[in-house]
């Protein structure tokens, strides 16, 4: 129930200011605590009262307050202060490091709420009186002079719910544990993506190369082409070894229809890579029959758009990938607009990073059959996220069998 | 032009504004030997009223004020106060683009030798603060100012009764401001809504008679302003009629009081009660929505 502290102060006994606030948080639908009371020691005295409003929703909060305004009750805690940015890409000095929280931004007495929120980045304001506007912005997006809100007063953030028992991921809390029902867990894990779906939401899949290397290759891309996926993150290994699949059969070398070890097979995902740079690029490489299947070519078919985010290992790397990991970031940060459930399977690094982007309204499953990438995600803030300790090929084998449409 | 009353008072009215005022320190004696003094009020000739802007219910651009009549009106009641009620007025100059200065209860609100100033709601009326503001200085008033944000129409909104003072808000001040008129003053404060568009100041629906008793209509306060005043004060209530003709919009110095004219009712329970009536024609100036209170400041 979202609630506000107040202040009263002045003759609010003797006026009955105070009745009259307390009447009008009751009559529109609000409750109130008065949390602290002092008396003025004479009649000339202001007395001051601390009042706590809640409403049964943020609404009634604000009509309530906007009320109470005009009569003298103050919202605790003042205005957002902000400072101008010194320079591109730094902050000032004490800026407000955000959450990935739901947030809002008190100016000129409004909460404005924050656009796009993410953690590890500061709040920028724009605009005046009605215009006003409260973003998110990533360090290296601050330019000199932005106004950057500084300190935490004025800034409110508003913490994940409970979740409603009647919820699919309700009965499944949040932390780690190798000891569920998956079967069970990978039903509602199919069922929130139709929700999410249902409610207009996108799915987003980040993946790694093991998802290829275990065999479960099929299935992601079966799920792409009953457009169950609307976006895919990973880096330059998962659509390496998902060509050298779709060209070769195998994956790391290994022939994925026997499991056994093919001669020069190391060789093959460098000769997947290089094949792809001579065409140009995976749509070039789609679009001129070289890549004829896989989760790639899926993506291509289906218009699902990817971003691969290279990193300091990768062989090639195949020219769709974003060598400059701030212009991944930023490719990724376009990304997850308009995520409401993302599936993480079988990778750390792009989880991790991901999990930077998201608001913690974002329903997140992280599946791996290392407890410990889970456990990373979640202490580096991602705390809405799900983990389901798991093989990925069990987990895509069985989302795919839940998921209505998937033709394998 | 020369035959007009307005300027044959404007010719006396330099030698009052450049007359060496004592420092108003004097009005912080005790209360028996400020009542030997005659009230001091500041008043503004109306050399540029005129009416601009529609700011008030009252205030319509096709019903203009006559302004040969209301120099008469402003003259009429000058003399009612200086020479019958026995007032001591002080004049600042009408600014040329002011054209509401005329109405100085709303410039601040005195107390000592203290000035609250105002910090007007509209725009229209803002320009008159500076004006104001260096009258005040030029009469060695200390001056305070309310936060940028919280407006204040002085007298306009606040009426002493004694030691108590009751303040207006919602429609020209705001709440706020009664606070720092208390902690500036070191007084309590009534805080009291109004809800009547028509009624926009305190000080056009409520008067207060001594320190015990106000004169005030109700239906121009919400329901809890109504309690508070019952609570703390006798009252003598106002018929609509004449409150829609600014009978509270009175001027009560001792056992005088000066109102508009067309108040018969509350004439008669006035003179019921032992008090000189002075009442004054002033359609003029109700045209922008103020009467004999609006037109006066009390400096004390």
């Amino acid at each position: 129930m979202p609630s506000e502290t107040l202040h009263l102060d002045g003759h609010i006994i003797d006026s009955l200011t105070l009745s009259k606030v307390l009447d009008i948080i009751l009559r529109d639908g609000g409750q109130y605590r008065i949390t602290r009371f002092q008396m003025g020691a004479t009649r000339a005295d202001i007395s001051h009262a601390e009042i706590v409003v809640s409403a049964p929703d943020a609404a009634t909060l604000e009509n309530i307050l906007h009320l109470v305004q005009q009569h003298g009750a103050t919202r605790a805690g003042g205005e957002a202060r902000t400072e101008p940015a010194p320079a591109d890409g730094v902050f000032p000095e004490g800026f407000y490091a955000t959450t990935n929280l739901e947030t809002a931004v008190r100016v000129q007495g409004r909460w404005l709420p924050v656009e796009n929120i993410e953690m590890d980045c500061g709040l920028v304001l724009t605009g005046s009186g009605e215009q006003a506007v409260a973003r998110c912005v990533p360090m290296h997006r601050v330019r000199e002079g932005d106004r950057i809100v500084i300190g935490d007063e004025g800034v409110r953030v508003t913490p994940v719910e409970r979740p409603d028992p009647t919820d699919v991921f309700g009965f499944m809390g949040s932390e780690v544990s190798t000891e569920r029902p998956k079967e069970r867990v990978v039903a509602a894990i199919a069922q929130a993506m139709q929700e999410a779906r249902a409610a207009g939401q996108k799915a987003l899949f980040v993946g790694g190369p093991a998802i290829l290397h275990t065999g479960a290759g099929c299935y992601l891309e079966a799920i792409i082409r009953a457009g169950w996926i609307d976006v895919l993150f990973a880096g330059n290994a998962l659509a390496a070894h998902d060509i050298e699949r779709a060209l070769f059969g195998t994956s790391l070398g290994v022939e994925l229809a026997t499991g056994s070890a093919v001669a020069h097979g190391h060789e093959h995902h460098l000769r997947a890579i290089n094949r792809i740079r001579a065409a140009g690029g995976i749509r070039q490489a789609v679009e001129k029959g070289i890549l004829r299947t896989g989760i790639m070519h899926a993506c291509v078919t289906n218009n699902v758009p990817f971003v691969l985010a290279g990193s300091i290992r990768d062989d090639g790397p195949l020219p769709d990938v974003i060598t400059d990991s701030v212009k991944a970031q930023d490719a990724m940060r376009e990304g997850v607009r308009g995520v409401g459930i993302a599936l993480m399977v079988a990778t750390t690094l792009h989880s991790v990073a991901t999990g930077n982007l998201l608001p913690a309204s974002v329903r997140t499953v992280c599946v791996d059959s290392d407890p410990d990438t889970v456990i990373k995600l979640m202490d580096r803030g991602t705390h809405q996220a799900f983990g389901l300790v798991t093989d990925c090929e069990f987990f895509l084998k069985e989302l795919a069998a839940r998921l209505p449409g998937v033709k394998l | 032009m020369s035959r007009s009353p307005l300027l044959n008072l404007s010719a006396k009215a330099p030698e009052a504004q450049t007359a060496i005022h004592p420092a108003p320190l004097s009005a912080q004696s005790d209360g028996q030997s400020a009542q030997a003094r005659p009230a001091r009020l500041l008043m503004c000739a109306p050399t540029a009223y005129a009416l601009k802007y529609e700011i008030n219910p009252w205030m319509k651009m096709e019903n203009k004020p006559d302004l040969d009549l209301a120099a008469r009106q402003w003259n009429a009641l000058y003399h009612v106060l200086t020479e019958q009620v026995g007032a001591q007025v002080e004049l600042v100059a009408q600014a040329p683009e002011c054209p509401d200065m005329v109405f100085t209860a709303n410039a601040g609100l005195v107390r000592g030798q203290y000035v609250l100033l105002s910090n007007f709601r509209h725009p229209q009326r803002q320009v008159e603060e500076p004006y104001f503001r260096a009258w005040f200085e030029a009469h060695g008033y200390k001056v305070q100012l309310p936060s940028v944000g919280c407006k204040f129409e002085g007298e306009g909104d606040a009426l002493f009764a004694g030691d108590l003072l009751l303040a207006g808000y919602l429609k020209r001040s705001d709440i706020c401001a009664h606070r720092w008129m208390s902690e500036a003053l070191a007084l309590p404060v009534l805080s009291l809504e109004l809800i009547d568009d028509r009624w926009y100041h305190l000080d056009t629906c409520l008067f207060p008679l001594t320190a015990d008793t106000v004169v005030y209509y109700p239906g121009a306060f919400d329901p809890y302003a109504r309690v508070v005043i019952a609570n703390n004060f006798q009252t003598i209530e106002v018929c609509q009629e004449e409150a829609l003709r600014f009978a509270c919009n009175a001027v009560v110095i001792g056992q005088s009081v000066v109102l508009p004219a067309g108040c018969p009712r509350l004439t008669r329970e006035l003179e019921s009660q032992g008090y000189t009536v002075y009442s004054i024609d002033l359609s003029e100036f109700l045209k922008a929505g103020g009467a004999a209170k609006c037109l006066t400041l009390f400096l004390r």
